[in-house]
């Protein structure tokens, strides 16, 4: 296992070659990433599979097709995103270019998490080679078969020196931590991510944090519950419930808490059938530690539903609580599993500031056909990203910046966002030598005909946008002429 | 802790949800143009007292282009606030999908000396703009500026949901213990590192506009008069003491003879034979300073200037010349009137040198050959850059205005303000009808449901034909 060091110095060396500036490079590199998603799914799928029992069918559409839709969309924007974009001028600066620069950063450490152990460590490295910089990719290591999946392909389709893929576990992204990076983007719990930013501070590294809390759910007495619940059913119980986006509890009216059990059992039984153990589409928890901290949270609740384990295969049946009160330890952490609890409220403005007493979610939910309570949940509330009358979605519209607010997080991705939290945005003017006439207003010794010269060129008054350009620019070369005159 | 009440009473304030509605943003927003008119005379008093600002500066710094940010924002904040529909996939097209834009919260604005009313109230603007409560903690070592600021701004501003606190370096220290949603700091990257590593303990996002050594590389092939004055007036504006100043020159031996009697001229020209009598000179913010930059001074060779005087804390336009990467005055961020001239032997060699160090917040090139200016661009990396000119990219609202490494991170200046101080918050608002389609999503998975879920959500590269 070599030295970080030595890894993230070579990766600044390949960068500072200046070969990932061009974008021809950088489209090879991202065409090669889909030739070996194309090319190597099965291999991929079978990792996912053995980490989280997930089968085919989930895992290509968790993943794989988020990541090609990626792939696809950098690739045709590329050119789009990365030119300078001209900015609006003022009347001094008129005769100037003014332009935003789009430039990449540097080196990026990618920190991947263990729930959706591809995607989540190759959709920002899709972003950061788009934005031409040089990334050091550090999956997971709990996901163990597709960490090392990634490790072994990754070498084969990309840049060596530019893009190497260290593993380990805490001990060496500890040490990993302590390079220099221009940029970090982890996803996973705060407690780490608070590390992450402490260890970024000593570096002025800026961070993207993709963290998680409790995504609260709200459903409304106007909704059609079937439907609503359906939508609930599909994205709590996804992955076994270990989605940084699940719905983690649902906040209703006690006269409706029955039937949303009831609908929700429906549910169950269309997606999984009679006996969910046996399924080949429900998952897994990844591992013993995690499985016995959810079977932990279970500890004197009501259980409407499900609630049988099987430690061996670390499974977890779909379970449903009810009744559940806030100072429970199921309500203390992110349950990451498929438990669901349901919390009774007497009205949407307590389930407001039930959700506003707590710590901002990564996403929030809220079920109802009157439009207007939507509006009003989403305006009195704060979270990472919302969807309304389903759940899960927000995620998939790559035009929707995704990411957290307080504990959830800070900075997002995903789509053009991807882009631009790789780049740094380089504010260019470049002026003209000549023309000094004007520059004389500004020069020592100063005077109050000065001042009111620079005021008339610089102040907004008014939306000088209505006086038309024409009409500026000849104020412009008026003032300049005038200006030299009683200047000189 | 000593603010941990105040912080509260804001956090509730701000649960109220009072700072919310755009009418309550602008009469807080106009409330703080009518202190920048009521009390400019004020302003030019005591960033006069503090370090002898010269008037001229200390308009166009601490009002004009306070004025400017602030008639920007009101132009367009309802624009700004408004929520931003964005492009849908197939599977959401019957939705309504938008970025809203959330305050965050309660905001700390950490302000410097340098700049003392610019530097807190052009993020003050924004953060308010976007809906924020906000704590400002103005410098401690401009104490006049400070009193008036900590004295008068709160009567301007609705009490529950803004105050200012006036803090020596331990009690910041004591103030950053407190959780805030978003900390906004202007300074020097040692602090910035302290100040990030306090945001982490309670993961907020951070804004840190910090500096650095600015290159200001000079070809050949120039009209040395103008670039005498631009540079002149960069460098020796509030005495050198702003962080986007150009810290130093590279140019070729024969550009250094020729900058030399120029720039002579140009001082002569701006604050006469004397400039310790000239009105437009500023002086150094305190003694602590002066010191620092007193002991620059022995870099290579004084060409012009060099005379001081402790009492006054007045350090003469200096151009240094023949100085050699390794004197002082090439270890630090000089932040005061001295200009060092290092000599390099041609543009390949300035660039490799501005590369070698950490990036600056801004580089600038001089030079009548366009395409000079635009290698010195490409092949190097600052918060900003400004081609023939120095200052001038900052007075554009419309650019964005931060660092890059070492010099800072994040952005600010015109909508770029509003948008720091907001949360982009990704919004689906999703039809409760229309289930059949979701069908294809739900368990039990086939290979025939995937085909049509990879049909209706896939992005397609444009130009790849499926007929063929």
């Amino acid at each position: 296992m070599e030295k970080m060091q030595q890894v993230v110095g070579r990766a600044r060396a390949a960068f500072n070659s200046g070969r990932c500036r061009s974008l021809e490079f950088r489209l090879q590199q991202l065409k090669a990433l889909e030739r070996m998603v194309q090319e190597k799914e099965k291999e991929i799928l079978a990792a996912i599979k053995a980490d989280l029992h997930k089968c085919g069918h989930n895992a290509y559409s968790h993943e794989l097709l988020g990541v090609l839709g990626e792939l696809a969309l950098a690739m045709d924007k590329l050119p789009s995103w990365a030119a300078p974009q001209p900015v609006k001028k003022n009347l001094l600066t008129m005769r100037d270019e003014a332009y935003i620069c789009p430039e990449p950063l540097g080196v990026v450490l990618i920190i991947g998490a263990w729930n959706y152990p591809f995607v989540l460590v190759m959709q920002p490295l899709i972003g950061a080679i788009a934005a031409g910089n040089a990334v050091v990719v550090k999956p997971s290591e709990i996901s163990e078969n597709t960490a090392r999946l990634v490790a072994d392909l990754l070498p084969q389709y990309l840049d060596r020196e530019l893009y190497p893929v260290v593993t380990g576990g805490v001990p060496e992204t500890t040490e990993l931590l302590t390079q220099r990076f221009d940029h970090i983007l982890y996803t996973g719990n705060s407690a780490v991510g608070k590390i992450v930013m402490a260890a970024a501070a000593k570096h002025l590294t800026p961070v993207t944090l993709e963290l998680g809390g409790k995504s609260p759910c709200y459903i409304d007495k106007d909704c059609d519950l079937a439907v609503a619940c359906r939508r609930i059913t599909w994205g709590k119980y996804m992955n076994c419930g270990q989605t940084c986006i699940a719905p983690d509890y649902i906040l209703c009216d006690p006269s409706i808490q029955s039937k949303v059990v009831e609908n929700i059992k429906a549910a169950l039984q269309e997606f999984y059938g009679e006996d969910v153990k046996s399924s080949p589409d429900y998952e897994r928890i990844i591992n013993k530690r995690h499985f016995k901290r959810i079977v932990g949270l279970l500890e004197g609740q009501k259980i409407a539903h499900g609630g049988q384990t099987d430690e061996a295969s670390c499974f977890i049946a779909p379970t449903i609580l009810t009744d559940v009160s806030p100072e429970s330890k199921v309500m203390e952490e992110e349950i990451f599993g498929p438990v669901l609890p349901i919390l009774t409220v007497k009205s949407v403005d307590e389930a407001i500031e039930f959700i506003n007493r707590r710590e901002k979610p990564l996403a929030l939910y809220v079920f109802s056909n009157n439009k207007k309570l939507i509006k009003r949940v989403i305006s009195q509330t704060s979270s990472g990203g919302v969807t309304g009358n389903d759940v899960i979605m927000h995620f998939f519209l790559s035009t929707l910046p995704f990411g957290g607010v307080g504990n959830s997080g800070m900075g997002a991705y995903h789509g053009k966002h991807s882009f631009e939290t790789f780049s740094h945005r380089r504010a260019c003017l470049i002026k003209d030598l000549k023309m000094e006439g004007t520059n004389k207003l500004r020069y020592p010794p100063s005077s109050q005909k000065k001042v009111d010269w620079a005021k008339f060129f610089l102040l907004k008054r008014f939306n000088k946008g209505r006086m038309g350009l024409a009409i500026l620019a000849l104020l412009g070369i008026v003032a300049a002429v005038v200006i030299k005159v009683s200047f000189t | 802790n000593p603010y941990a009440e105040l912080v509260a009473r804001l956090r509730a304030a701000w649960l109220s949800g009072k700072t919310r509605p755009m009418e309550y943003r602008v009469a807080q927003l106009e409330a703080l143009g009518r202190f920048l008119d009521e009390k400019k005379q004020e302003i030019l008093e005591a960033t006069a007292l503090d370090m002898g600002k010269p008037r001229f500066e200390a308009e166009f710094s601490e009002i004009i282009l306070c004025k400017n940010e602030l008639h920007e924002t009101l132009n367009n904040l309802s624009h700004w606030m408004k929520d931003e529909h964005v492009y849908k996939n197939t599977a959401t097209r019957l939705d309504s999908a938008f970025i809203r834009k959330d305050p965050y919260g309660v905001v700390l604005i950490i302000a410097p000396w340098n700049y003392p009313i610019h530097l807190f109230l052009v993020p003050l603007i924004g953060a308010i703009a976007a809906g924020n409560c906000v704590i400002v903690k103005p410098s401690e070592m401009t104490k006049n500026s400070e009193k008036l600021v900590a004295e008068v701004l709160p009567n301007y501003l609705d009490k529950d949901c803004f105050a200012v606190v006036t803090a020596s370096v331990q009690e910041t220290t004591r103030l950053l213990e407190n959780k805030f949603d978003y900390i906004f700091y202007t300074g020097i990257p040692s602090v910035g590192r302290i100040i990030m590593t306090a945001a982490a303990k309670h993961l907020t996002p951070v804004t840190l506009e910090l500096g650095g050594k600015n290159p200001c590389y000079v070809s050949d092939t120039c009209d040395v008069q103008n670039v005498a004055q631009r540079v002149a007036w960069g460098r020796f504006f509030n005495a050198g003491q702003t962080c986007i100043a150009p810290d130093y020159i590279l140019c070729s031996v024969e550009m250094q003879e020729k900058l030399v009697v120029a720039l002579s001229k140009v001082v002569n020209d701006f604050y006469g034979s004397n400039p310790r009598e000239s009105p437009d000179f500023g002086r150094i913010v305190g003694d602590k300073q002066f010191q620092r930059l007193y002991a620059l001074l022995c870099s290579g060779q004084v060409a012009i200037g060099g005379e001081t005087d402790e009492a006054e804390r007045y350090i003469a336009p200096t151009v240094l010349v023949d100085v050699l990467p390794s004197d002082p005055v090439m270890q630090e961020e000089i932040f005061g009137p001295i200009l060092p001239i290092v000599t390099v032997a041609n543009m390949d060699e300035a660039i490799d040198f501005i590369n070698s160090r950490e990036r600056p917040l801004v580089v600038y090139a001089f030079s009548s050959n366009s395409k000079v200016v635009n290698q010195v661009l490409e092949r190097t990396s600052s918060g900003g850059f400004c081609g023939n000119d120095t200052l001038m990219h900052v007075t554009l609202t419309s650019l964005p205005f931060g660092g890059i490494g070492s010099s800072g991170l994040g952005k600010y200046h015109g909508k770029f303000t509003f948008d720091t101080f907001s949360h982009h918050r990704g919004c689906l608002h999703r039809n409760m009808g229309m289930e059949v389609f979701n069908a294809l999503r739900y368990p039990p998975y086939t290979q025939q449901k995937l085909g049509m879920v990879r049909a209706a959500s896939e992005v397609k590269r444009k130009g790849t034909c499926t007929l063929l």
